[in-house]
């Protein structure tokens, strides 16, 4: 290890809570995503720092599993965002605060 | 050791990086610094033994995710136009020290090991074992995972083009 393991993830809860606080703080719901890939990458970090601490290859496996779901996860909220503006014509997340049905 | 200092050097233009992408107010910016911070995240990767996953960070997650973000941005027009492209230096700053800091830590791993061979002393996960890996003791979940891009892939397009179909089964 070049760095100590706790170094690692002291980075990666940092990324994390900064990505957190987008995702609560900002309204626009591109932002809201952005905060979402920021979590994302912040676990990503975590689980290559624990395959080199532990000298296995699973964790760099589980980061491939989890930029496939990024991929699957962005799909869908993007269509999701294009699919709520043309339709209410807004992206702040305050003003989808209704329910049909 | 320098691959140490490279670390807590890329640690902190990552950290940086995303600071400056969380609060930005132009979504276009926040993407851009969020592609510097991927980049950054690249080499923290390679620098821990994860060559590959360093390569797809950025394929996947700079090259794809982050340009389908700005496609969906420019496509709705959600980012506030209309300022002539002059050169703002309180802009340029940050931007032109987060590119040094990527640039020098580049050319340093560069010269410590041209080959990428031996990469230090720490863990070094080759291809063969990722693949061993991935498509031996991981192979069930290999597939899960490409169903689940499939049903992704799928509820995008219904999610997409669902409001111009049912304006056309209206209209008759």
């Amino acid at each position: 290890m070049i760095v100590p393991f706790a170094h690692i993830l002291i980075l990666a809860a940092i990324l994390f809570v900064m990505g957190l606080g987008c995702a609560l703080a900002r309204r626009n719901l591109i932002m809201i995503l952005i905060g979402v890939e920021i979590m994302l990458n912040a676990a990503a970090v975590a689980l290559v720092g624990g395959s080199a601490y532990w000298r296995q290859v699973d964790g760099q496996v589980f980061v491939v599993f989890l930029m496939a779901m990024t991929s699957a996860e962005v799909a869908i909220s993007l269509a999701m965002v294009v699919y709520l503006r043309r339709r209410r014509g807004t992206l702040e997340a305050d003003k989808f605060d209704g329910m049909h049905g | 050791m320098i691959g140490g200092a490279v670390f807590y050097l890329l640690a902190v233009a990552t950290v940086v990086a995303t600071l400056l992408c969380v609060t930005r107010s132009n979504p276009v910016h926040a993407v851009i610094y969020l592609v510097h911070a991927f980049f950054d995240l690249a080499l923290i990767f390679y620098l821990l033994g994860a060559p590959l996953v360093a390569a797809w960070e950025m394929i996947i997650y700079a090259g794809a995710i982050m340009v389908l973000f700005l496609f969906i941005i420019m496509m709705l027009e959600l980012a506030p136009g209309g300022k002539p492209l002059t050169v703002d230096r309180q802009r340029w700053i940050p931007v032109a020290l987060l590119s040094l800091v990527t640039l020098g830590c580049t050319i340093v791993l560069i010269i410590q090991d041209p080959g990428g061979a031996a990469n230090g002393t720490s863990y070094h996960a080759s291809p063969r074992e990722f693949g061993t890996a991935l498509f031996d003791h991981y192979a069930l979940a290999v597939q899960v995972v490409s169903f689940q891009l499939l049903f992704a892939a799928v509820g995008a397009y219904y999610v997409g083009h669902g409001e111009p179909r049912r304006k056309e089964g209206k209209a008759p």
